[in-house]
């Protein structure tokens, strides 16, 4: 039997404005317990929500970015529900009427096709605290500093047929956010969360299958593994001949398994109503345009300008549109390079990438600049070094050594490209080695590897190698 | 029993000191609140050191009219450093950390808050029954109730133990108690005056207004109660004219609106006796009288007690025992916290309201009632504003019947919510509306009430005031006080 | 609507009321008495008519983004029924039943 798999995606992000939605106390992250939550974020009796200007602002940027209808008139409703972590009894969120409607978000597949996830929608509503459950003699503590943070949560209609698929639109998304500037995107403190509604259904079904929401996801690599546990697990339980029970579903990544929450067989009734505190929000043109007026270039603009104007390939520029700050960084180095965009993306993503994530740092964290990056690209570009050598220069700057001329002045690693210094090198070597001349002669090719060798040795590497070719195949040959 | 105009007018010819003022008042409230229960808590020390301060600034030239002016404030008010309750236990020992705007907006006015009135528990009831502290006693018949739900600042103002006092109307919850106390009630358009700090019950209807002996005093007081609060989404950003400005602008030509809907079967006929003539005074002052029809008035009841139910079902949520109020002992999980704090907490009217709303909002109930109350109140507001096509003021009774008795309606809650059949639908449309005395049946005092278009209190109290020179209802006190 | 014990029990839950066996005997009647009696709604037709969240037709105002509430914690759990290093003290949160 053939499964497929359907998965749908909400994202909660934590919209990076300084203070809450609904009140003035600051959002920061990591405050001691309950010293940014004022009496409104507290639920004491008699306060009142007022609404935060930015979040809207925010919210037609993201509208914008994903290609949806923002809405000229939405609506606050309360979600009604009883828990420790929220204070007033209600969630203060959109339900019938959200601020942003349909639209769409294109991902790169590994094959390179590009496949279009649609959003169903975005709406606004308030962060809830969190319950620490360190033991307090038997009891639990409440935190309410997170309590009205701003929140977008972000819902794909069920477009994704892969645990792949679901990671692609996820750091499409991930990336759109940070580039808009409306979420620090940090997913270790909570500010982008995900849960997935996976089901499976036989291959060619018309119908989904039923479906179960996955929750605690809070980095790709578990979102990844989390989907495909409960992928095989409905797949097993279909193949058992039982059913998959709809359910809310708990991942654990210590022991990499899906499992149910207790508690959820009572249906929960909402009771959503409007929220009597607030009035329709009403969005007009002038607003929506002036916010698309103030845009940066988003990450699919991006993408293709790169294709356009360097002559990528699609798989590199999608990776260098990946965030704001490596885009920035390539295109210096490319200005520095004296125009190599090919070598500086293969630069960018190899030798810089490779080193950091080896120590752990961001881009912008780079010991070496952009500048000095694009340096260093054209120097090899005009045969100043080799691309060997470039490694060893690339260390050095990466230690502080300094800049890329500083240094191959310093060790004296500036490339031979004069043909009569070749040549009289080549000449020394081949006199010195009258057997190895013998033997190659005689037909043992491979040992034009040995003299190649031979010559780097005494140049100390900085041969040409095009050049060192050329002149010991004359040579060897006459 | 002096009104404000006329202890401003003491005050500022130093007739009168605040100290000495509000020492009259706080010892009419020793003696007489044991037997009317009107109040809650009373803020004898803190009363003092304002009024002090209050003579200060009025030494020193510095003092607005009302600066000094002793005032009480229903206890839904919240208010910095002092209990408030709302009337419920589950709040009994909440002593507010903040205060509210109208809290705020007195005390920056300099008036000086000698205590917190008893209410129908989160003003829900309109007999002051339903309070955790015990009923309030009507002055002028202490086997009734003074109406409800801020039937404490309504037996206050009407006993004198304080000039003047705040109430808040989600259903007819000012003008009920000031028509059953014989007192002048103003319940403002909905947004004229900050919600912000008053304790929630229905919000999209929740309106604070005042108690006062006159229209005047009325005007005087809403200068300083009305206006914009960015603290409450729901207040509306337009300017405060002064309330006291237009107050002797001659009535000739006003055109009267009698609701047919409010003079049918249900009115008291020594009610309807009263407000015909008081009716007669309007004509001789020259306005006009015309017959007007709000064919859904009937519908205003249980479209209420569908809302503000559900609003309140929410509102209340946050009542759970743990960030203040009330906590049962010893709960043995979560679920028992809060179950038994808010069981524990809560009394009997409350638990009916919150029941109803959730049921209200709850899956497949949620169009056939939330839905539906919502759309009848289109259809209430459609009825006003074509009303106010051919009409400035529309005139009636208050209330059906004067003060009933204790205990009268206790058992039979839909009893006790028709008693608000005249008030209930200027909420669900956001109109100002205000009650003044205009007779006596039977010894109890009658209240009429004038309902305006939106933002229109300053028509409302010129008509009022009008009628108030021409008449001394207002004026009559209860004996004994 | 006629409600029936169960109803009210589970309305009570919702709503995080304990009802005894004598509360629901008692609140059951009165409760429906209501629903009946503001079921007379439905006897007007409103299929023409816009539902009325609010007397007001204006809409939300906004407030500028800026932190304008200073860390009162002190002052709000002095009333607190139990706090500990900061915390609202709870019966134990078990995580699954969020």
């Amino acid at each position: 039997m053939e499964w497929e798999t359907v998965i749908g995606l909400e994202v909660h992000a934590q919209l990076s404005t300084k203070s809450k939605i609904f009140s003035g106390a600051a959002t920061q992250f990591g405050a001691e317990p309950n010293t940014q939550a004022c009496a409104i974020d507290l639920g004491f009796p008699g306060v009142l929500p007022v609404l935060n200007a930015e979040v809207i602002r925010m919210a037609i940027k993201l509208g914008l970015g994903i290609n949806a209808e923002i809405a000229p008139r939405s609506v606050f409703a309360r979600k009604n529900y009883f828990y420790p972590d929220l204070p007033k009894g209600y969630q203060i969120s959109q339900y019938e009427l959200p601020i942003v409607k349909k639209g769409f978000l294109d991902i790169l597949l590994e094959d390179g096709s590009v496949k279009r996830i649609n959003i169903t929608r975005a709406h606004l509503e308030e962060d809830a605290g969190k319950s620490l459950h360190e033991d307090f003699h038997g009891q639990s503590g409440i935190d309410l500093n997170r309590a009205g943070t701003p929140l977008l949560e972000i819902v794909s209609e069920p477009d994704m047929r892969s645990a792949k698929e679901a990671i692609a639109y996820l750091k499409v998304l991930h990336s759109l956010v940070r580039y808009l500037e409306i979420c620090d995107g940090n997913m270790q403190e909570g500010s982008f969360r995900c849960d997935a509604n996976v089901s499976v259904r036989k291959k060619g079904d018309p119908k989904f299958g039923t479906r179960t929401e996955l929750k605690n996801l809070n980095s790709f690599r578990f979102i990844e593994r989390a989907i495909n546990f409960e992928v095989e697990r409905q797949i097993e339980l279909l193949e058992s001949g039982k059913k998959v029970t709809q359910e809310t579903r708990l991942y654990d990544p210590n022991k990499n398994e899906t499992r149910s929450m207790r508690g959820k067989e009572e249906a929960h009734d909402y009771r959503y109503f409007p929220d009597p505190d607030l009035l329709p929000v009403a969005i007009t043109m002038d607003q929506i345009e002036k916010v698309r007026a103030e845009l940066p270039e988003l990450p699919q603009q991006k993408r293709q300008r790169f294709i356009d104007a360097y002559a990528l390939s699609s798989y590199d520029a999608s990776v260098l549109v990946t965030s704001k700050a490596l885009a920035d960084y390539f295109e210096t180095v490319v200005k520095e390079s004296g125009n190599q965009p090919k070598l500086a993306a293969n630069w960018v993503m190899g030798e810089l990438s490779g080193a950091l994530n080896k120590a752990n740092l961001e881009i912008t964290e780079s010991p070496v600049t952009a500048a000095q990056l694009g340096k260093l690209v054209q120097r090899i570009a005009d045969n100043t070094i080799s691309g060997k050598l470039a490694k060893t220069i690339f260390e050095a700057m990466w230690n502080g050594e300094g800049d890329v001329d500083a240094i191959i002045e310093k060790r004296g690693l500036k490339q031979v490209t004069d043909s009569s210094a070749i040549e009289a090198l080549v000449d020394k070597i081949i006199a010195a080695n009258p057997a190895q001349l013998a033997d190659y002669r005689a037909g043992k090719d491979k040992l034009f590897g040995y003299f190649v060798g031979q010559a780097m040795k005494e140049s100390g590497g900085k041969m040409n190698p095009q050049q060192l070719n050329e002149v010991l195949k004359k040579k060897l040959n006459a | 029993m002096k009104t404000v105009a006329e202890l401003s007018r003491d005050l500022a010819s130093k007739k009168i000191s605040s100290v000495e003022l509000t020492k009259h008042y706080l010892d009419r409230i020793k003696k007489f609140d044991k037997t009317l229960n009107a109040f809650i808590t009373v803020t004898e020390d803190q009363a003092l050191e304002n009024a002090k301060k209050a003579d200060e600034k009025r030494a020193k030239s510095a003092a607005g009219p009302l600066t000094g002016i002793p005032l009480a404030q229903k206890d839904i008010f919240c208010t910095l450093g002092v209990k408030t309750t709302c009337g419920s236990k589950i709040l009994d020992n909440f002593i507010s950390p903040y205060d509210a705007t109208t809290v705020q907006k007195f005390n920056d006015a300099g008036l000086v808050l000698l205590g917190k009135t008893n209410m129908d528990e989160f003003a829900m009831g309109s007999s002051n029954e339903n309070s955790f502290y015990g009923p309030v006693k009507n002055p002028w018949d202490l086997e009734r109730v003074p109406g409800g739900s801020s039937g404490g600042s309504a037996a206050t103002v009407a006993a004198g133990l304080a000039p003047a006092a705040t109430g808040t109307d989600t259903g007819g919850s000012i003008r009920q108690p000031a028509a059953l106390c014989g007192i002048t009630g103003l319940k403002p358009t909905y947004g004229r005056v900050s919600r912000y700090g008053m304790i929630a019950f229905a919000s999209s209807l929740d309106q604070g207004g005042l108690m006062t002996r006159s229209a005047e005093d009325a005007a005087l007081l809403l200068n300083v109660m009305a206006g914009f609060d960015e603290k409450d989404s729901t207040s509306v950003d337009k300017p405060v004219p002064d309330y006291t400005k237009k107050l002797n602008n001659s009535i000739k030509g006003l055109r009267i609106g009698l609701p047919s809907e409010f003079f049918n079967q249900g009115l008291d006929a020594d009610v309807a006796k009263v407000v015909q003539a008081a009716i007669k005074e309007y004509e001789k002052l020259g306005a006009s009288v015309h017959e007007i029809h709000l064919p859904n008035t009937k519908l205003s009841i249980p479209a209420y007690y569908v809302i503000a139910p559900a609003e309140c079902s929410s509102n209340l949520a946050r009542f759970d025992g743990v960030r203040y109020g009330y906590r049962c002992k010893n709960p043995q999980d979560l679920e028992d916290l809060y179950k038994r704090s808010r069981s524990e907490g809560f009394g009997a009217e409350v638990k009916r309201r919150i029941m109803i709303g959730t049921y209200a909002l709850s899956a497949g109930y949620y169009d056939a009632y939330y839905l539906q109350a919502q759309k009848v109140r289109g259809l209430i507001r459609q009825d006003f504003s074509k009303a106010f096509e051919k009409v400035d003021v529309i005139l009636g009774p208050t209330s059906p019947t004067t003060a009933f008795k204790i205990g009268e309606k206790t058992a039979d809650p839909i009893s006790m919510y028709l008693s608000d059949i005249y008030t209930i639908a200027v909420n669900l449309a956001g109109l100002p509306g205000m009650s003044i005395p205009c007779g006596f049946a039977k010894n109890l005092p009658v209240g009429l009430q004038l309902i305006g278009n939106l933002f229109s209190e300053e028509q409302l109290l010129t008509a009022a005031h009008n009628y108030q020179k021409v008449t001394d209802w207002h004026t009559k006190q209860p004996e004994g006080f | 609507m006629t409600l029936t014990a169960a109803d009210v029990k589970k309305i009570a839950h919702l709503a995080r009321l304990n009802m005894s066996e004598d509360d629901i005997a008692f609140y059951t009647p009165q409760l429906s008495n209501i629903l009946h009696f503001v079921e007379q709604m439905n006897q007007c037709d409103t299929s023409h008519i816009d539902p009325v969240a609010n007397p007001l037709d204006l809409s939300q105002r906004t407030r500028p983004d800026k932190v304008t509430e200073p860390n009162q914690r002190e002052a709000f759990q002095k009333i607190a029924p139990e706090v500990q290093a900061g915390l609202y003290l709870v019966p134990k949160v078990i995580e699954d039943e969020a």
